[in-house]
């Protein structure tokens, strides 16, 4: 019990006195997975209005694929990642392995599914007459499409969060694509990992809180967005 | 857009109710575009990485030990400044450091595991291997020894009576340099541990394992450096040391450019020269001593292994 407590004394240090390395791994985390996020967003939105609102032949199997994609570890991710980036792999030309253009590749391949998987859920989930109604009403196909995303928009800031959430807890991937490297890809929970195993229990609890805090935030902030206006 | 824009009708909202969602887009495009700001300056400089030979960083794979220990964290920033190259240390197993050196992914290495670099270097992988540093291993375990070690001289007749006892030893299990060492000193004990239930592998760095062994009241085999950093917690004491087949010691390799062209052959060097350089030397000397009582490593650059006992 001692130990938690130092450990939430020793954040609350950090934090007060603004520690410039903690400050900068808490930013970088934040950064790199937003901007994996937004790219999982940019890339799970469409994808998912697609496989939810068109029928062709294997559309099932893709749709069961994404939902196991929704699981998918992170470890797994990393080690591919990993594989391709290596100078040597198909994509070392790029050199950007153990750099956080590395991290925001691998997380966004892991929040991807899940905005996929949430956004198929969200739109599905919308009145079937609804979409007659709005075509009815001369809607193009495209102005369908954006009728229907914002009309699902509550539902599909839970896909922001499950994917914000899922990326910045991560660590398997992290570690492996990014490499822990002191003030370059050293991140919240890859930096917990070496804390606790150099010993150092008081600074990993520390830097546990400020994570928490930090996805509490966020998810805070989103919610009262998403809770602001209820749908009907 | 004009029909669609009649389409909130259908559900007869109220002015206020379109206000509030013109303000709810405004609040997430408002999010969007701060996120989206935060993250452009991470993409941006990652592109000016590959721009020249120079800036080029340079990947040192390493064992767990040099950062456990907190050397690495004291000796980058200081290379980074006098050199202007920016380096990447990956913190692996010594077996999976020369791995990398292999397959061309590191260009340089600190490592401690003397027969499988011999090896590394006669399969042409490195260009240049220069000895840097050594400390010594030892083994640790609870304060009230059960398996009554502390008595025997010689670390393969501890090690034997570890096993003997059915007490439970922590081992590395990682291919590193210490399980390297361990397994020779199981090899010199006569002992195949692996079959036994007290033998217990964790497959992690070294400070994890004393983490593991220290919460299991169990021995295992350390490097001087990690364990004295880490000590004040453990509740480890030292049980075996001191014997001249435990040393430790740790050389830096060039990884050969002719095999992989990608490998950054001018960074490697420049950090392989930093390391044996007299300064740098002088910092490892003296590492530690303030903060845990003894150095940590001592220095070796320009010795001849043999003066070390090899």
């Amino acid at each position: 019990m001692e130990l938690i407590l130092d450990g939430i004394v020793k954040a609350l240090q950090l934090i007060s006195t603004l520690d410039a390395e903690v400050f900068a791994i808490t930013l970088l985390s934040l950064k790199i997975s937003a901007t994996a996020t937004l790219t999982s967003l940019f890339c799970g939105i469409p994808a998912g209005v697609l496989l939810a609102l068109s029928r062709f032949p294997g559309r099932r199997f893709i749709i069961s694929l994404v939902n196991t994609g929704m699981g998918l570890p992170p470890v797994v991710v990393g080690l591919f990642v990993t594989i391709f980036l290596w100078r040597n792999g198909p994509l070392g030309f790029m050199e950007i392995l153990y750099t956080p253009a590395a991290m925001i590749l691998a997380q966004s391949l892991i929040a991807a599914p899940i905005v996929t998987g949430i956004t198929i859920a969200s739109i599905q989930q919308l009145p079937t007459n609804l979409k007659l109604q709005v075509r009815a009403l001369g809607a193009t196909r495209l102005q369908t499409i954006w009728i229907l995303v914002r009309e699902a928009r509550l539902p599909l800031l839970a896909a922001v969060m499950a994917g914000f959430g899922g990326v910045i807890s991560e660590v398997g991937a992290s570690i492996m694509v990014g490499g822990n490297i002191k003030g370059q890809t050293r991140v919240l929970t890859t930096a917990t990992v070496m804390e606790s195993s150099k010993g150092n229990f008081e600074t990993a609890i520390a830097l546990s809180i400020i994570l928490l805090s930090l996805t509490l935030g966020v998810n805070y902030l989103l919610t009262v967005i998403q809770q602001r206006e209820r749908p009907r | 857009m004009k029909q669609a824009s009649c389409l909130p009708s259908v559900k007869q909202p109220t002015a206020t109710l379109t206000r509030k969602r013109g303000l709810l887009m405004k609040a997430l495009l408002h999010f969007y575009s701060t996120l989206l700001l935060l993250a452009f300056p991470l993409i941006a400089p990652s592109d000016g990485n590959a721009a020249s030979t120079k800036t080029r960083p340079i990947i040192l794979a390493t064992t767990t030990s040099t950062q456990d220990s907190g050397l690495l964290d004291l000796l980058v920033p200081l290379f980074e400044k006098s050199s202007g190259y920016s380096i990447k240390t990956i913190a692996v197993g010594s077996g999976q450091a020369m791995k990398m050196g292999e397959k061309g992914e590191a260009d340089v290495l600190l490592v401690h595991s003397p027969e499988a670099e011999k090896q590394f270097m006669a399969a042409g992988f490195g260009t240049n291997r220069r000895l840097v540093m050594h400390n010594d291993f030892i083994i640790v375990g609870p304060l009230t020894d059960p398996a009554k070690i502390r008595s025997v001289s010689g670390v393969a007749d501890a090690m034997g009576r570890i096993a003997a006892s059915g007490e439970i030893f922590i081992s590395r299990g990682d291919n590193s340099g210490t399980h390297a060492k361990e397994k020779t000193f199981w090899k010199a004990a006569g002992i195949s541990p692996e079959a036994g239930k007290w033998y217990q592998e964790t497959g992690l760095g070294m400070g994890q394992t004393l983490n593991v062994a220290a919460e299991k009241r169990g021995y295992t085999l350390t490097d001087r450096a990690t364990y004295l950093a880490m000590k004040k917690r453990l509740g480890l004491v030292i049980l075996s040391e001191g014997a001249s087949s435990q040393l430790n010691i740790y050389h830096v390799i060039e990884v050969d450019q002719q095999k992989w062209p990608m490998v950054n052959g001018a960074g490697g060097k420049a950090f392989a020269d930093f390391m044996v350089s007299r300064k740098t030397q002088q910092t490892i000397g003296s590492f530690g001593s303030e903060k845990f009582g003894e150095a940590l490593f001592f220095p070796d650059a320009g010795r001849k292994p043999s003066e070390l006992g090899l």
